[in-house]
C-alpha cells in the first residue's frame, strides 16, 4: 500500500483523530478584516482627494499607532501577537475617518492609544470589546479637545460649518445634495462622501461580511423618528447624507463584537441607534449624534441579546402543527 | 401541506462544497470477498445483541448469528459462509469497543436456507411485515441505526399521515444513497410502499437534494401511477436531518424532545427502504450495504456493495490504496463522521462511507478568539447560539450551557464549519451535552 504499512500501530502516529466536523470553510478573521479594509479604500482615496495630505497623514498615523499599541499591549500581557488579523488596521482607519482634516498628529496617536489600549486590549482584545473602539476614541477625543474635534474644514481648506450645524443653527446656506453625495463638504475626513462609502458597503454586503439589515433599519428609523419629531421632510435627506450616518450605519453599527449576534437583537439594536440618533440630532448639544447613539446601544447590546435569545427549533406547543 | 414540490428547504444551514464528483458517476461494484469478517454485536441504537453461535460453528450467508430480546434491537446475520473463529472485544467505526464475532470465510458464499423466501406484499398481514423486517435486521442506514421494525411499531397510533424517504444525502463526498436511488429506484419505492401500507399512509414522499437530478428523474419514472411524490430539496447542509426534512416537505416543525411521529411523519433513509424491500421481497437479511469509499486520499474512489464486518483496510486496498500520505480516515461524512485510528476496524450497518482526507486537507488552523460575528447563530438549524454554549462549556459552566439549550444541539457541525476563528464549537457543545446528560442520570 504505497509504502504505508497497514499495521495500525504505524498509522496511529500518523493519522489525525479528532471530532467532527472534519472540514472547515475558508472563512477567516484575517479575510473578514481584509474585506473591511478593501471596503474602506474608496472612502480613503476620497478623503485624500478632498482633504489632501492631511488626510493621508492622519490615516497613516492612526493605523500605524493602532497596530503598534496592539502589538505592545499583547507583548506586555504576554499574549500572542495578533496584529496579522488586521483588526487593528481596521480600527486605525475608522478612527482616522472620525477626525477632522485639521487634527494634529498627537490627537490621532492619543485616539489610537485610547481605542486599542483602553477599549480593546484592556477588555480582552479582539472580540471582547463591548464598544466600538474607534467610536469610543472619537467620544474621548471630543470630550478632551472639543475645539480641535469640531473644527471642520471644507475641502477648500476654509473652516466651515457642517450641513447639520447649518440646519440646527439656521445660519449659512446648505450645500447641494450632489455635493453631499460626492463628499465635497465639511466634516470628519471619512464621513463626507456618501457614494464612496456606499461602494464599500455594497462590497461588504456582497461578501456577506455585514448584514444589510442593521444599516438599512438604522437609517430608516432615523428618518422616521426625525419626521415624527417634526423635522421638515425636505431636510431629511441632509440628515441621512450628513453627520456620518452612512459611515456609522454601515461600518460602525455593524461591528461584530459590540453589536448583538441574535437576528432579532440586531433589529432592536438598529432601531435603538436610529431613535437615539434622531433624538440627539434634534435635542442634543451637538449636531451629529451617530457616535453616541451607537456607543449607547453598544452598552445595551448584552441585555438586548438576553432578551432576544432565539426560540429553539420545535419549541412549540405540541398541537401547533396541526 | 406545502404544494410546492421543488427546491424545498428549512431555515438556517449552509452551503458546503459537496465533492461528490469524485465518485457519483461510478456504478455500485461488488466488493471483493473478505477473508475474515468481524461482525459487531452492536449495530444499532438500543441493546446490543447476544451471540447465537460459538467458536468453531459453521455459518452460512444470511444466517442469524446474534439477537436480543430487548424491544429496541435488531438481529445480526453472517455476511459470509465459513467458521466462527472467535468472539472478542474490538473497536468498531463508532468508536465504541464491543464484542465482535470473527468469521473466517470459506469463500463459497453458501446461502442460509432462511434466505430467499418470496412474499407478496398485498398478501402480507401487518404482523408478517413487521416479522420479516425484524428478522432481516433492518436498521436505519442513514447513520442513526434505529431498528426499523421498532420505528414502525412506535409510529402506530400516532396518526402518521406522511411517509418521507430521506434521499437528501447532504453529507459532502458520500454517494451511496445517490447510487441506490439511481440504480434501484423500484426497490426504494417498494420499500416506501411497505412503510405506507403498514401505517396506512395515503401519500408518500421521496425527498432528494437537487444536486442529484438523475436520481430524481429515475425515481419519478419508477413512481408513475403511485401515490408517491418525488420532491427536490435545496442542496443545503444539514438538509438530510430528519427534522429538517419534515420541515422542508410538510412545513411542520417537530416539537423539541419529540420524534418525527409527533409531527405525524415518518422518515426513513432511502437505503433503509431498499433493505426493507429486500427483506419483504426475498427475506434477504441486512448483511451487506453500499458504502462510498472516497476522498482525495484514495487512489480510486468507488461505491462498493460491502459485507458487514469487512475492515476499513480491505476497502481502502480495493480502492487502489492511499493516494499519498493519508491525514484522516473518517467513517461517514466529513461533517458528522467519526475519525478512525486503525485500518483493522470493521464496518457496521450504519457505515455509509469511508472518507480519506489527505494530510494537507487535514491540517487544522489555529484557534483564534471569537469575534462574535454571529455566523454560527445564522447557520444553526436549531436556532441556538453556539458561541455562548461553547464558551460556557469550555469554562465548565454546564448549567449556563443548558440554559442556552445545549441539549437541543443536533451536532451537525455547521457552526464549527463556518466559524472564521476556527473555534471547536460543535466539539465543545457535544462535551457540554454529555456533561449535562451524565449529571441527570
Amino acid at each position: 500500500m504505497e509504502g504505508i504499512k497497514t499495521d495500525s500501530v504505524v498509522l496511529d502516529d500518523m493519522l489525525t483523530v479528532s471530532a467532527a466536523p472534519h472540514i472547515r470553510s475558508n472563512e477567516s478573521v484575517r479575510r473578514i478584516m481584509l474585506d473591511v479594509v478593501i471596503a474602506l479604500v474608496p472612502a480613503m482615496i476620497g478623503s485624500i482627494y478632498f482633504f489632501g495630505l492631511n488626510a493621508l497623514k492622519l490615516l497613516l498615523v492612526t493605523t500605524i499607532s493602532a497596530v503598534f499599541f496592539e502589538a505592545a499591549m499583547q507583548k506586555l500581557f504576554k499574549k500572542e501577537i495578533r496584529i496579522r488579523d488586521l483588526s487593528a488596521v481596521v480600527t486605525g482607519i475608522l478612527l482616522a475617518f472620525n477626525l477632522p482634516a485639521g487634527a494634529p498628529w498627537w490627537v490621532a496617536v492619543f485616539g489610537a492609544g485610547f481605542a486599542i489600549i483602553v477599549v480593546k486590549e484592556l477588555f480582552g482584545g479582539i472580540g471582547s470589546n463591548f464598544m466600538n473602539p474607534a467610536l469610543a476614541a472619537r467620544a474621548a477625543l471630543v470630550a478632551s479637545w472639543p475645539g480641535i474635534m469640531s473644527n471642520y474644514v471644507n475641502p477648500d481648506g476654509m473652516s466651515a460649518a457642517t450641513p447639520l450645524a447649518i440646519l440646527k443653527d439656521g445660519a449659512g446656506s446648505l450645500p447641494s445634495i450632489q455635493r453631499m453625495l460626492i463628499g465635497d463638504i465639511g466634516g470628519v475626513i471619512g464621513e463626507t462622501s456618501v457614494i464612496l462609502l456606499l461602494i464599500g458597503a455594497a462590497y461588504l454586503i456582497i461578501r456577506k461580511v455585514i448584514d444589510w439589515k442593521i444599516p438599512a433599519i438604522y437609517i430608516a428609523t432615523t428618518a422616521i423618528f426625525l419626521l415624527l419629531f417634526g423635522v421638515d421632510s425636505n431636510a431629511i435627506i441632509y440628515h441621512i447624507l450628513g453627520g456620518g450616518l452612512i459611515l456609522g450605519a454601515f461600518f460602525m453599527a455593524t461591528d461584530y463584537s459590540s453589536s448583538p449576534v441574535t437576528p432579532k437583537g440586531r433589529i432592536i439594536f438598529a432601531i435603538g441607534c436610529g431613535f437615539l440618533t434622531a433624538l440627539f440630532r434634534l435635542y442634543g448639544s451637538m449636531p451629529e449624534g451617530v457616535s453616541y447613539s451607537i456607543l449607547l446601544m453598544n452598552v445595551a447590546s448584552p441585555v438586548i441579546e438576553k432578551w432576544t435569545k432565539p426560540r429553539v427549533f420545535g419549541e412549540v406547543k405540541r398541537n401547533e402543527n396541526r | 401541506m406545502s404544494m410546492r414540490l421543488d427546491n424545498l428547504t428549512f431555515k438556517g444551514g449552509l452551503h458546503v462544497p459537496d465533492n461528490k464528483g469524485l465518485v457519483s458517476s461510478k456504478a455500485i461494484e461488488l466488493a471483493r470477498e473478505p477473508k475474515t469478517v468481524y461482525i459487531s454485536l452492536q449495530q444499532h441504537v438500543g441493546a446490543p445483541c447476544e451471540a447465537l453461535v460459538k467458536v468453531g460453528d459453521n455459518v452460512k450467508v444470511g444466517q442469524k448469528i446474534a439477537d436480543s430480546k430487548a424491544k429496541l434491537a435488531a438481529p445480526i446475520h453472517s455476511s459470509v459462509s465459513g467458521v466462527v473463529k472467535g468472539i472478542s472485544k474490538m473497536y468498531t467505526t463508532t468508536g465504541i469497543k464491543c464484542d465482535c464475532i470473527e468469521i473466517e470465510s470459506d469463500g463459497l458464499n453458501e446461502m442460509h436456507e432462511s434466505v430467499g423466501t418470496k412474499a407478496d406484499l398485498s398478501k402480507l398481514s401487518k404482523s408478517e411485515i413487521i416479522e420479516r423486517i425484524r428478522e432481516s435486521g433492518v436498521v436505519g442506514l442513514g447513520g442513526a441505526g434505529y431498528p426499523m421494525h421498532s420505528k414502525l411499531i412506535s409510529s402506530e397510533g400516532c396518526s402518521v399521515d406522511t411517509a418521507i424517504l430521506n434521499g437528501a444525502e447532504c453529507e459532502p463526498y458520500l454517494t451511496c444513497d445517490h447510487r441506490i436511488m439511481l440504480e434501484h429506484p423500484d426497490k426504494v419505492i417498494f420499500g416506501l410502499e411497505v412503510i405506507m401500507k403498514y401505517l396506512s399512509v395515503e401519500e408518500g414522499y421521496i425527498a432528494v437534494e437537487n444536486n442529484k437530478m438523475d436520481a430524481i428523474d429515475a425515481l419519478k419514472n419508477a413512481s408513475k401511477g403511485k401515490n408517491i411524490k418525488v420532491v427536490s430539496l435545496k442542496t443545503k447542509f444539514p438538509q438530510g436531518d430528519s427534522y429538517r426534512i419534515v420541515d422542508a416537505v410538510t412545513g411542520r416543525k417537530v416539537p423539541r424532545d419529540a420524534r418525527c411521529k409527533d409531527a405525524n411523519s415518518i422518515v426513513s433513509n432511502v437505503h433503509t427502504a431498499y433493505s426493507v424491500a429486500e427483506a419483504i421481497l426475498d427475506s434477504k437479511p441486512l448483511y451487506e450495504r453500499v458504502i462510498t469509499v472516497t476522498g482525495n486520499g484514495i487512489k480510486e474512489p468507488k461505491n462498493l456493495l460491502v459485507k458487514i464486518g469487512t475492515t476499513i483496510g480491505e476497502l481502502i486496498e480495493q480502492c487502489g490504496g492511499f493516494n499519498g500520505k493519508p491525514g484522516k480516515i473518517i467513517a461517514g461524512g466529513p461533517m458528522t463522521g467519526m475519525a478512525q485510528f486503525s485500518l483493522d476496524t470493521p464496518i457496521v450497518k450504519t457505515t455509509g462511507g469511508i472518507l480519506v482526507l489527505t494530510e494537507e486537507e487535514t491540517k487544522v488552523d489555529k484557534v483564534q478568539p471569537c469575534i462574535k460575528c454571529g455566523r454560527c447563530v445564522e447557520v444553526c438549524p436549531v436556532y441556538l447560539e453556539p458561541l455562548y454554549i461553547a464558551a460556557y462549556s469550555l469554562k465548565d459552566n454546564y448549567e449556563a450551557a443548558e440554559r442556552y439549550d445545549a441539549l437541543a444541539c443536533i451536532s451537525c457541525g455547521s457552526c464549527s464549519y463556518i466559524c472564521p476563528s476556527k473555534r471547536p464549537l460543535t466539539e465543545a457543545i457535544t462535551h457540554a451535552k454529555n456533561e449535562i446528560k451524565s449529571k441527570r442520570k
